[in-house]
This record gives C-alpha cells, structure tokens and sequence, in this order.
C-alpha cells in the first residue's frame, strides 16, 4: 500500500509539472522553435560547455587522491601505467577540443536570423580522407603499443626468471592459496578429492602435491621474484583482482587459468609512498569523523585505515560477492622465505 | 490491404496490423519497461550512496527486509535486462522502425502486417514475463545482465539462480523470437516495398540505420537463443555445456567436460552486437534530426552509410573484448584489441560528420535538436574511454570496474536514450497528429544532459580507484571509504535526473491528448512521411503513392544566384529535378 502511495506522489509531481507550464501560459501558440528560443538555447549550449568542463574539472581535481597510487606496485604494471597515462592523456584532448567545437558551434550558428542562409555543404573528400586518416594513424600506433604490452603482462611461460608458482583457489565467499613448496611444482588437484582438510581437492597421490603449503586469510609474496599465479575456482566463476598490481583474471570452474607478475614495491615501501600518505590520512579522517557517531550510538569505533594490498573478487559469484577478499603482504624475499618456511606442508597437515 | 476496411475497436488499437498503431504500442510498453528499469536504478543508487540508512521508499517497494545483498543484485540486473533489451532495443529500434520504415520510403504497410502484430505481442508477452519474474518468492534473476553459469545454471549459487532465472530465460526467448520477426520484416520491407525512384542512394540515413541493424540482430540474436537454450538444458535436463568439476555445498555435481567460456562467447556474439543494434538507430535519428533542424544536408551522406556498414560488420568481429580477462588465450585478445580498436574509425566519421553539418547551419532549436546535440557530445565522452576498455592490457586493471559502468551507459545508454528522445520529440507530431509541448521539452532537456554528465562523469574515476561493480556496499573494504562521497554526489544527481523524467511523462501523456494540432510538416522536412496526412488511416496516403526524385537532404539548396530553389530552404523528395538543378 505504501507503495502505492509513493507512486501516486510521483504521478502527482508529474501533473504538476503540466499544469504550472499550463498556468505559466506557455502551454499555448507554435510548437516550433522561434529565432527568440534559438537565441536563449544557443546560448544555454555555451553553458552546458561550461557545466560539462565545470564537471570534468572538478572530477579529475576532486578525484586526486581517491585514485589508484599513480606507482605500480608491479614491473609489469608499469608498462600499463604508461600506456595508460598515454592513452588518457589523448583521450582528455580530443574530449575537450571536440566538445568545444560541438557547442561552440551550437552556439555560433543559432537560428537567431530569420535571414540568414545556411551553406549548402555536402561532401567534401578532402575533409572526409583527413579525418579518416588521421583516426587510422594514431590508432595504428595504439594498438602496436597496446598489444605489445599485453604480449608482455600475459606472458606466462617458464623462460629464465625462475619464477614462484602459487595456486589462488576461490570459492564462495573465500579466497585460498596453494604454494608450490621446494620443487616448485603444484601437484594435480581437482574438486572430486575435496574431503576434510583437503579443501583445495589436491591430488595426494601426485609425487608433487606433498610438498605444497596451503594457506588461508593472507598470502606473501617477496619483492623481485617473478610469480605465477594458476587460479582454479570450486564452485562459480570468480576474478581475481590485485588493481595495485594491475593483474586480474577470472576463476573458472573446470579449468585453469594463469596471470603473473613481479612485485616492485614492498607493503611497507608503498605505506610510505607520497600518494598513498596523501590517501591514508584522507581515509583515516573519514573513519574518524564516523567513528564519532558511532561512539556517540554506543558503538565501536572505526580502526583507523593503513594500507594492504589486497585481492578482490571482481566477478559476480553470489550475495557476499562485495565481501570476499585476502590480504597480500609483500616483503623482502628473506622475510618471505621465513614466512614460507613456519608453514606446514599438505603432506603434514593432512597426516 | 485496402486502406478503407472496417475496424473495431479491437483491431484499430489492440491486435491492430497497421505499423503505425504497433509503433505507438512499442513506445508505450518501452516507456512503461523504462518507468520500471529507472525506478530500480534510483533505489541501488541510494544503496550505494546511504549503505547504512533505511529508507521508507525502498522498504515500501521492497519488503520489510529493505535491500538485502540478493535484492541489490536482482535490481541490478533487471534493471541491465530491462534497460537493454526491452527499452533500448524494443523500445527504441521497434517504435521507430515500424513507424518510419513504412513511411519514409513510401510503403502502405510493412511487408506482412500480421507477423509485425504477432512480433509485437510476443514481445509484450516477453516483457510482462520479465516484470512477473521480478515478484517471484525466491527472488528476481540476479547473476548480473550477463547471466554467466554457473551463478545463473546452479538454483544452489544464490537464491536468484531458481525460479526468477527461468523466467528470465524463456522471457528472452520469447523476446528473441519476436525481435527476430521485427527484424525480418525490416529487411524484406525495406528491400522490396520502396516507392517508384526510391533507389538505396535516396533512402534517409534513418532507414540505413534501422536496416543495418535488423541485419545485425538477424545475424547475432539467433546465438543468444541458443546460448539461452542450451542454459535451460543445463539447468534442467543435467547437461554440461557449461559446466565442469564443481563443487558447492559440501557435495560434488556430477557435470563434467563443459565451459563457462562457451557461455561467454555465444553470449558477446550477441551482447556486443547488440550495443550497436542499440545505438545504430540512435545514430540515424540523429542524423535525420541534425540535418533537419539545421536547414543544411547531412554531411558526408555516403561516408555516413559506409561508417554505418563498417561499424556493423566489424561490430560482429569484437565480442572477445568482454573476454580479455576470462581466460581465453591472451593471442585471441590481441587479435580482439586489434578489431576492437579499429571501430574508433567509423565512430570518429560519424561524430567529425555530425559537427561539421553543425557548421555554418541555421540551427533550430526544436527539443528534438537539442537531443541531438546532447546524443552526440554524450556519444564522444563516453566513445572516448572506448579506447581503454578496448585495449586489452589496459581492460586488465578496469575490467568489471565502475569504470566500465560509466563507459556504457554513457556511450550506449544515455546517448541511445537522448537520440531516442530526439526521435519522440521529432515524430510525435506523425504518431499523434499533435505537438509536445516545447517548453517543457526544453527543460527536460537541459536538466536530463546535465544530470547525465553529473551521474556518469564522476563515476569514472570510482572505477579508476578500482571498486568494482556490483559490490552490495564497500564497507568491507577501507580502502573504498574515500569513494563514498563520490557516490552521494552521483545519487543525488541520479534522483534528480529520475524525477527531470517525470517532466517527459507528463509532456508525453498529456500531449496526446491536449497537445497542439500538428500541421502536415512542422519541421519542414524532407523526407516522405511528412507528405502524408496528419490524421492516421491504414495505408498511409490517400490515392497514389507519391514518388519521389532526389535525395532527402536538399536543405538550403541555392540556384546560381545564390537564391534559394522555390523560394524555400528544403525541397521534398517528392520534388521533380528543376530546370538547372543538379542532382546531389
């Protein structure tokens, strides 16, 4: 019923909206644009130019420090950044030569004079091969660049840069990880052997798989190795997400599937890094302006923020999709090696 | 068919066969659907703007329980399904290929009046599905638009994968089956009912459009079909097309051998064509509006169609850009960025073409105009971030990110909605004999363009902080804290531009009613529709049908004194070659 209610209001705002043009009187006379209106919407186009840079302005200055820290925190994220920054660098360009020329000549060319002839311009082969052309060369030079860096972030094979191999298991609503223990190979696993502590369904009867250390909650890895990633999900599809590393690939269920990088910047280098200060204290003051009434409500209070890497579910996978992720540490490869070494092997821990 | 046979009520406004009444049915369900999706967007909004605030509106409209994690995502999706298909593609592409085709090239009726009913009540049998899958007890198909297995195959992922997926299912069947028809009859229409001196070089950038896209939609919405067929198989009859070694809830599933990537294939061979079956229409709107409240020729008219052409087939070419991250093999995603990117080309034809039939024009503005304009600056900010989510290794890190969000309802959503808009205020005069009201088509305007710009422009840079779409709220992460104030500015923006709608309702509504009497060709167009009577009968012109001999762009045409041809700036089609005159 309350329903209904809601939407009689909105029935009523829309009558409203009639009947105070119809009191205005403007609901009467021609129905056609006259040179007066010409003028007055001309000119509102120069203002939506206005109010359109007014927004993209304030966006990207308003935006600063929400977005992602400008260092990549991957080697390999680095060529991204920089196709990235090139990219958008075009982008905001062409979007603010373009946008001028489309209402400046709103503006210009108003229909404000009864008299005024408009020039019968057709075609023009010159024009059209000018900017067919130089579209074509520009994106010719994109796309070279962007499909050589993506040969590059995407290549997973075993050359020379002794890599660490690590299994990312996803299943709703939780994230797993796998390492691949002293020989550096994961043994075989599929989700028919999931039974008890198996929860990761690794094949024991693998010479391979007895050495793999699985973890839970948070994963390490050490700064200057390159790692590959073999992700495998139980159950829906999932993506794996690092935006601070710039990697993401999905999950699926059946089949493996791959990413890599070489971490560049320990967690605690990027604590430190100007950008993510900048970030941190911003989110720390909006914690602590909530913890406030929080407290106030007889609540607890907010931790304030310090800064994780993280991994994300960015694939819709069920109802706590928005709450499924794991903390990534990354640290020196001595501190990693310690870590690595307190954890138990599978073999020792499905004994 | 006789243009003087007897009708009852029945038959002139229910199970009526003249394209013109099925148009008009089309854009009042389209609208009634928009109502709907639209709606549904302004309650998420608020989710994401006040996670922690009840609000007596959504429990009024969604139960006591308010918006639980399910029901966010089940508004999201059927907000995409609604907005999509039922708006976007029935809506916008059936009004107006059924109301111009027939007209503008100087038809009596479509090619078979009767399948153009049955396409139009399989459609409204579609879309009332769809609104009865929204009520059902175990909740709303919610694995997203794109309904990837096997969160949508398994009724065990989430309570939305049961009885709601279903009937979105065989909704989408049923809609498929009738934009199908729809789109056949376009064709064979347009190919085989033209008028004496109708040669394809004088069809109005309008009819290129909608032909091009019913081919696109003969071509991709069959695949879509049978990726929905094989779903229902899986999750009713124990196939695995799509599914293999799971595992939920404690137990294993006896699938075997399937992939979700064959899913995701067949469905971006349509889902990505289907973005231009959205917009190509919108496009050639556009073109017919610019060019006639701007008295001048579309320029560019044969570059227009080639970009049409390319756009299309390249169109069915790219759908592995959905897919840079899904784990196909990273060659396929080179070869994707390559085809995917070269659609910047067409794309920059059409928009450097639109600005330059601005140029030196004598531009009226005519609600339907300003939609135009607004199409396509819209059209450009949102084509541009195209170049990012079409790069592969750049999609990497905004893949399924707000980013992404921004980038299509901007390009695809708002600009087909503006073009759509341009399209209702332009030919509501040849639909109901009568005006809109332009001062209220004024500000409709300027509110619905700015607020836009408000929703979609700051969402952007949410993506680019990396939160992901679909999250229920960030509260989880701290790291999103920051964004939350971005999300109140983009829910303020977004009710004020549902409730700017509401100006369009009541314009609308009224209008059909009260509106002014249209006179015979207000706009002072060209183009052949404009020749036929403003009251509505089957047939479309009374005695012959005029024919016609020149193309339908002749604005501002001046003879060698620079005097305008008859005293007038357009000259119908309809309009025999004069003495001197060259043909364009």
């Amino acid at each position: 019923m309350k329903a209904l209610f809601f939407i009689l209001i909105f029935v009523g705002i829309a009558v409203a909206f009639w009947q105070i043009v119809k009191l205005l009187g403007l609901l009467k006379g021609n129905q056609v644009a006259t040179e007066k209106e010409n003028n007055i919407n001309g000119w509102l186009m120069l203002g939506l130019m206005v109010i359109l840079y007014l927004i993209m302005s304030v966006s990207l200055y308003k935006c600063r420090w929400v977005l992602l820290p400008k260092l990549s925190a991957s080697l390999e994220g680095e060529h991204i950044d920089t196709l990235f920054m090139l990219t958008m660098g075009l982008i905001l360009i062409i979007q603010f030569i373009l946008q001028f020329v489309i209402f400046y000549f709103s503006f210009k060319y108003r229909g404000k004079d009864k008299n005024y002839k408009a020039r019968f311009f057709a075609d023009s082969h010159k024009l059209e091969m000018f900017w067919t052309i130089v579209p074509t060369v520009v994106l010719t030079a994109l796309i070279i660049y962007g499909i050589w860096t993506w040969n590059m972030v995407t290549d997973v094979t075993n050359k020379d840069q002794n890599p660490i191999y690590i299994e990312l298991y996803a299943k709703q609503f939780q994230w797993e990880a796998r390492y691949a223990g002293t020989d550096n190979i994961l043994g075989d696993a599929n989700v028919r052997n999931i039974k008890g502590m198996n929860t990761m369904g690794v094949d024991m009867t693998d010479k391979n798989a007895a050495d793999d250390k699985t973890v839970l909650k948070e994963i390490h890895l050490p700064k200057g190795r390159k790692i590959i990633f073999q992700l495998r999900s139980q159950d829906v599809l999932h993506s794996a997400y690092m935006p601070h590393f710039r990697a993401q690939m999905n999950c699926v269920p059946g089949m493996k599937t791959y990413m890599g990088f070489t971490p560049s910047v320990t967690t605690e280098e990027m604590r430190k890094n100007e950008d993510m200060v900048k970030k941190m204290k911003g989110i720390t003051e909006i914690r602590k302006a909530k913890s406030e009434k929080l407290v106030a409500s007889g609540e607890d209070a907010l931790d304030p923020y310090e800064f994780d890497y993280l991994l994300l579910c960015n694939k819709i996978c069920g109802n706590s999709h928005y709450n499924m992720q794991m903390k990534i540490v990354v640290e020196s490869e001595a501190d990693f090696n310690t870590w690595l070494a307190s954890k138990k092997t599978l073999a020792q821990v499905l004994k | 068919m006789s243009h003087d046979h007897k009708q009852t009520f029945i038959t002139k406004y229910i199970f009526s066969q003249d394209h013109k009444m099925i148009a008009k049915q089309y854009l009042i369900t389209g609208i009634i659907m928009a109502v709907i999706g639209g709606f549904m967007s302004m309650l998420f909004r608020l989710q994401l703007a006040y996670p922690e605030q009840k609000f007596s509106i959504i429990e009024a409209f969604l139960g006591k329980d308010g918006m639980t994690p399910d029901m966010y995502m089940g508004l999201v999706t059927i907000h995409g399904t609604i907005m999509v298909f039922f708006v976007l593609t029935a809506g916008l592409s059936g009004t107006f290929s059924n109301l111009l085709i027939p007209l503008q090239i100087g038809a009596r009726d479509m090619a078979s009046g009767f399948l153009n009913m049955i396409s139009y009540w399989l459609f409204f049998l579609s879309s009332l599905l769809m609104v009865i899958s929204i009520f059902v007890h175990t909740g709303m198909a919610s694995a997203g638009w794109t309904i990837y297995p096997p969160l949508s195959a398994l009724p065990q992922a989430m309570s939305g994968s049961g009885l709601g997926m279903d009937l979105w299912l065989v909704s989408m069947a049923i809609f498929i089956a009738a934009s199908l028809l729809g789109s056949l009859n376009y064709i064979v229409t347009i190919l085989n009912l033209r008028t004496k001196g109708m040669k394809m070089s004088r069809l109005p950038l309008t009819i290129w459009a909608f032909l091009i896209t019913a081919i696109i939609g003969v071509v991709s919405f069959p695949v879509l079909l049978s990726a929905a067929l094989l779903l229902i198989f899986d999750r009713s009859f124990g196939t695995s097309f799509y599914l293999s070694d799971i595992f939920i809830q404690g137990e294993v599933l006896h699938y075997q051998g399937g992939s979700p990537i064959l899913f995701e294939h067949l469905f971006w061979f349509l889902g990505h064509p289907e973005v231009y079956i959205i917009l190509i229409p919108a496009l050639g709107i556009t073109s017919e509006v610019i060019s006639t409240n701007s008295r001048k020729p579309i320029f560019g008219y044969r570059a227009m169609i080639g970009s049409i052409i390319a756009i299309a087939f390249l169109s069915t070419i790219v759908w592995g850009h959905h897919m840079f991250v899904s784990g196909m093999n990273p060659f396929l995603g080179s070869v994707f960025t390559f085809t995917t990117l070269l659609i910047a080309i067409p794309s920059a034809v059409k928009a450097f073409n639109y600005i330059t039939t601005l140029w030196k024009g004598n531009l009226q503005f005519n609600p339907g105009m300003l939609f135009s304009i607004g199409m396509v600056s819209v059209f450009i900010s949102g084509g541009l971030t195209g170049l990012i989510l079409g790069d592969s290794a750049l999609d990497i890190n905004v893949h399924d990110t707000m980013f992404v969000v921004a980038h299509f309802h901007l390009v695809m959503g708002i600009s087909a909605l503006l073009g759509m808009f341009a399209g209702v205020y332009h030919w509501f005069p040849k639909m109901y004999g009568r005006m809109m009201n332009k001062n209220l088509g004024y500000l409709h305007f300027w509110l619905t363009v700015i607020t836009a710009y408000g929703v979609f422009f700051p969402m952007h840079f949410t993506g680019l902080a990396g939160l992901p779409r679909r999250y229920f709220n960030n509260a989880a992460f701290p790291l999103f804290d920051d964004l939350l104030h971005i999300n109140v500015v983009i829910t303020w923006f977004a009710i004020a531009g549902g409730i700017a709608q509401l100006i369009f309702l009541a314009n609308f509504f009224f209008s059909i009613f009260k509106g002014k009497r249209a006179v015979k060709n207000p706009w002072r167009a060209n183009t052949l529709e404009w020749t036929a009577p403003v009251e509505h009968f089957h047939g479309n012109w009374y005695g012959d049908i005029p024919e016609v001999h020149r193309w339908p762009y002749d604005y501002s045409k001046v003879d060698e004194n620079g005097e305008f041809w008859g005293g007038q700036d357009f000259t119908p089609q309809t309009e025999p070659i004069r003495e001197g005159e060259e043909e364009f």
